[in-house]
């Protein structure tokens, strides 16, 4: 707490302060006083419990003193949370694109980045789409959340006051691998923000395999790795021509990894697993991916072997 | 008025029926017997509940898979809140002290409707073993979690219509349970019991049926919609479907917000009877008691907002909610003044069931206080879905309705059973739960400041610390959980026979012989004073 490490720190940190504050005085405060009570007045021989029932005064004393510092606890919490909504026009805008189970960030002119990079000391604005379900970006030393939800303009908005990297997470349950929706905020000196930009729009330049934006898009990648790691699913890495090893029917049969097979295994996932992997955890695309776009992304795998 | 045994006392432990062995039980429409056909389902459901809870924070001792995978651990937290949630909380107090103790304790032989409340357990078994079906049939344990947040509940492949199925039932029970009650609580009250000398276990009992009666009809339609956009593609809620998935999570909470006054209103009522009994003085602020409890009820339905605050709801809706909910703590701050008013000036004798009360009002307001920094707007962005907000429910819920919940079985085991159990090992067992409970929860709060999400079945390097200690907390809460009730079930029948009125409480229950006979009374008894009047003469206010 307390770095500051963003505009939104110090607001809602006084929050925090307030409320804490007067939460530690009442419970150490009516803790000490029960304690008191029992032992004073535990029950003894020639000591008789007092018979009375109320008293209004009391009452009023005790309704009126909570609802004023209720009150100046919701006054704090509001002032730190109006700035949230009052985006400055200046500020530079970043679309955060929410899917099972990543982030990306688009920059405009198909500048896209797994991570997000702001230059120090710049209002900055993300808006927030999501690609499936409910997601919510979430960076704790900023002090910024803002739920992804599909269909909804959901933004966020922050000014960072120190070059370094700050973790991001995803807050609204999305499903098997939501606690591994993280990335990572890089924040950088303007100078180091254009050069990195300028890479950016170089490697956007490079023309992305058709198959691999559709695996992307699909969100095949969240579980079938390209680069050889072992996720929830086998990595596509090496994948083409191999030999597979799998459970048809419970019986244990070798197979070529060919275009039936990789078809197969689009929609109707559960019928040949290979071993290693569980059952049930892929649903089929059946519906979701066209034959021609299936047929995209095995000329993708072929490449991705080398074949091509 | 004559309610000693007698020659001809039987209690309803024994009493013989139409029905012999274990019909008699099943088959029962005596409200003592359904009440405690509820507490066996809750406390089985309960351990379940409990050791799934373990087995998630086994895998939290270390980051990355250590004893199950992510979808295992996704439908452990989902089956977790559902039982936790639609079995035992909302149900818990209600069905089964409400059901024993509300006719005795307002003079009545029985509920109005005693076959329909037999018809409300059956619902309620009905929907729990769909609950647990859930877990083996069809396709994979649901992952959605409790909250079934549409679209991904839209779209699991997992067997989520089961679950949704098994909260609808549950929701049914309640409402009939809710029904009954109010009906009871307004035509069979004793002769001479004006509603205000009616004791405020039932006065909040009273509360609570109101909610239970008007807002779970929404979640019971929420839950259908999701089905049928699951089987019939309807789009209510999907946007791919033309829905939208706020309107869900309002659905949701309108319901599921007034559900935790479902679950800590009869709590509150509880604690309200432990204190003037052991302090051996009237309540403090009865008429305080009585008005914050239906204020509770009556704001509650309008702050169910302040659990979507990072939704994209509009900025006057988060204003709004905000305030209301802070409003709404007020009558729970006035109720903890009353209850230690009530102490203070008593002969107080320190007994299981009053340390659990006090413990009670620590733990509940911990979980108060931490929800003010939820329902206030800066921090709620902060806090918002993670660790701070499990335990900020774990200690209103367990700490809050749980802890009342054992303060209340060891109030009136006595009465239930006609035996008691060893204080020694019920203070033992207190004291052991209530060590492991701020170890299993307190770190919560901590990491959750720190950043780290719920629902989350790994996690980043920094929150280890408070992950390791926390899981150390699992084990102590569940040993204690397990000497507190092997004390109860040990002393069941081998007990020391206890008498009528062991504690020197004056409401009805106690008038009665333990066990009470079958309709409790064996001539029903004229109220002329109020309640809670423990000197033979008192002082004039």
């Amino acid at each position: 707490m307390f770095s500051g490490a963003s505009n939104m720190v110090e607001g809602v940190d006084r929050a925090f302060a307030v409320i804490f504050g007067i939460a530690i005085v009442f419970i150490i405060g009516i803790s000490a006083f029960m304690i008191y009570t029992v032992i004073k007045y535990r029950r003894s021989k020639g000591h008789e419990a007092k018979q009375f029932r109320g008293s209004l005064k009391l009452e009023i004393l005790w309704t009126i003193i909570p609802l004023a510092l209720v009150m100046l606890m919701f006054y704090y919490g509001w002032i730190g949370f109006a700035p949230m909504r009052k985006v400055p026009p200046d500020a530079m805008k970043i679309v955060a694109i929410g899917r099972m189970w990543e982030w990306e960030f688009d920059y405009g002119d198909g500048r896209m980045s797994p991570e997000l990079v702001i230059p120090v000391n710049k209002p900055v604005r993300i808006d927030l789409k999501s690609e499936d379900v409910n997601h919510s970006l979430f960076i704790p030393a900023f002090r910024v959340k803002e739920d992804v939800v599909p269909g909804y303009n959901n933004f966020l908005w922050f000014t960072p006051y120190y070059v370094g990297e700050y973790d991001i997470l995803c807050t609204e349950y999305c499903g098997l691998l939501h606690s591994s929706m993280t990335s990572k905020t890089r924040v950088m000196s303007q100078e180091d923000f254009d050069i990195w930009l300028d890479q950016l729009a170089e490697a956007a330049a490079i023309p992305v395999p058709e198959g691999l934006i559709l695996l992307r898009n699909t969100g095949c990648l969240a579980c079938h790795s390209v680069d050889g790691s072992k996720l929830v699913g086998p990595s596509f890495k090496g994948y083409w021509g191999s030999e597979r090893v799998i459970t048809e029917n419970g019986v244990e049969t070798s197979i070529t990894a060919d275009e039936a097979y990789t078809l197969k295994s689009i929609y109707d996932p559960n019928s040949q697993v290979v071993k290693g992997f569980s059952p049930g955890l892929m649903q089929s695309y059946t519906d979701v991916v066209s034959e021609e776009d299936a047929l995209k992304m095995i000329e993708y795998l072929k490449e991705l072997a080398g074949e091509i | 008025m004559n309610n000693q045994p007698g020659d001809g006392y039987i209690s309803y432990l024994d009493y013989q029926g139409k029905h012999r062995g274990i019909l008699s039980w099943l088959l029962s429409t005596d409200h003592k017997r359904i009440g405690l056909m509820y507490l066996y389902a809750v406390i089985i459901f309960f351990f379940v509940a409990a050791f799934l809870g373990l087995a998630m924070r086994i895998e939290k001792m270390a980051p990355g898979p250590d004893i199950m995978d992510a979808q295992t651990y996704n439908g452990i937290f989902t089956i977790h809140g559902v039982i936790m949630v639609f079995i035992i909380v909302i149900p818990g107090i209600s069905a089964i002290f409400g059901n024993f103790f509300l006719p005795i304790m307002i003079g009545a032989r029985d509920v109005a409707f005693p076959k329909l409340n037999l018809f409300s357990w059956y619902l309620y078994i009905t929907g729990a073993v769909l609950g647990v079906l859930s877990q083996f049939a069809g396709d994979g344990p649901p992952d959605t979690g409790w909250t079934f947040y549409v679209p991904y509940s839209a779209e699991s492949a997992t067997n989520v219509i089961y679950a949704l199925t098994a909260a609808f039932i549950l929701g049914f029970s309640s409402i009939l349970t809710g029904l009954n009650f109010i009906v009871t609580i307004h035509r069979m009250r004793a002769p001479g019991m004006t509603w205000f000398r009616m004791p405020l276990f039932p006065w909040s009992l009273y509360a609570t049926a109101w909610i239970q009666v008007l807002a779970t009809p929404i979640v019971g339609i929420t839950l259908l919609m999701v089905i049928a956009e699951r089987t019939l593609n309807i789009g209510f809620f999907d946007p791919a479907l033309g829905g939208d998935p706020l309107l869900f999570q309002h659905l949701f909470w309108i319901y599921s917000h007034p559900a935790v006054y479902i679950m800590i209103l009869p709590a509150m009522g509880i604690v309200t009877e432990i204190f003037p009994t052991f302090s051996q003085k009237p309540v403090f602020g009865y008429g305080a008691i009585v008005i914050s409890s239906i204020a509770i009820a009556a704001v509650g339905y309008f702050v169910w907002g302040h659990h979507m605050f990072t939704s994209g709801m509009s900025y006057w809706s988060r204003w709004f909610f905000s305030f209301l909910t802070f409003i709404v703590a007020i009558p729970s701050a006035i109720k903890v003044f009353n209850w230690v008013s009530t102490m203070y000036g008593g002969a107080i004798d320190l007994k299981p069931p009053l340390l659990y009360a006090i413990s009670f009002i620590f733990l509940f307001m911990i979980g108060g206080f931490t929800g003010l920094a939820l329902g206030s707007l800066a921090t709620n962005v902060h806090l918002h879905d993670t660790d701070f907000v499990v335990a900020h429910f774990h200690y209103i819920i367990f700490g809050g309705m749980g802890f009342a919940f054992f303060a209340g079985i060891h109030y009136w085991y006595p009465k239930i059973y006609g035996r008691m159990y060893s204080n020694r090992i019920a203070n033992i067992a207190w004291g052991i739960l209530f060590a492991g409970f701020n170890l299993l929860y307190f770190p919560l709060f901590i990491i959750g400041i720190q950043g780290m999400p719920r629902r989350y079945f790994d996690y980043l390097p920094q929150f280890t610390t408070g992950q390791v200690i926390s899981s150390i907390g699992a084990f102590i809460l569940i040993s204690g959980l397990i000497l507190m009730t092997a004390n109860l079930i040990y002393h069941r029948k081998r007990g020391a026979i206890a008498p009528a009125n062991p504690w020197k409480g004056v409401t009805l229950e106690w008038l009665i012989p333990s066990p009470p006979p079958h309709e409790n009374f064996v001539e029903i008894p004229e109220i002329k004073h109020k309640p809670y009047l423990f000197a033979k003469t008192e002082p004039k206010e």
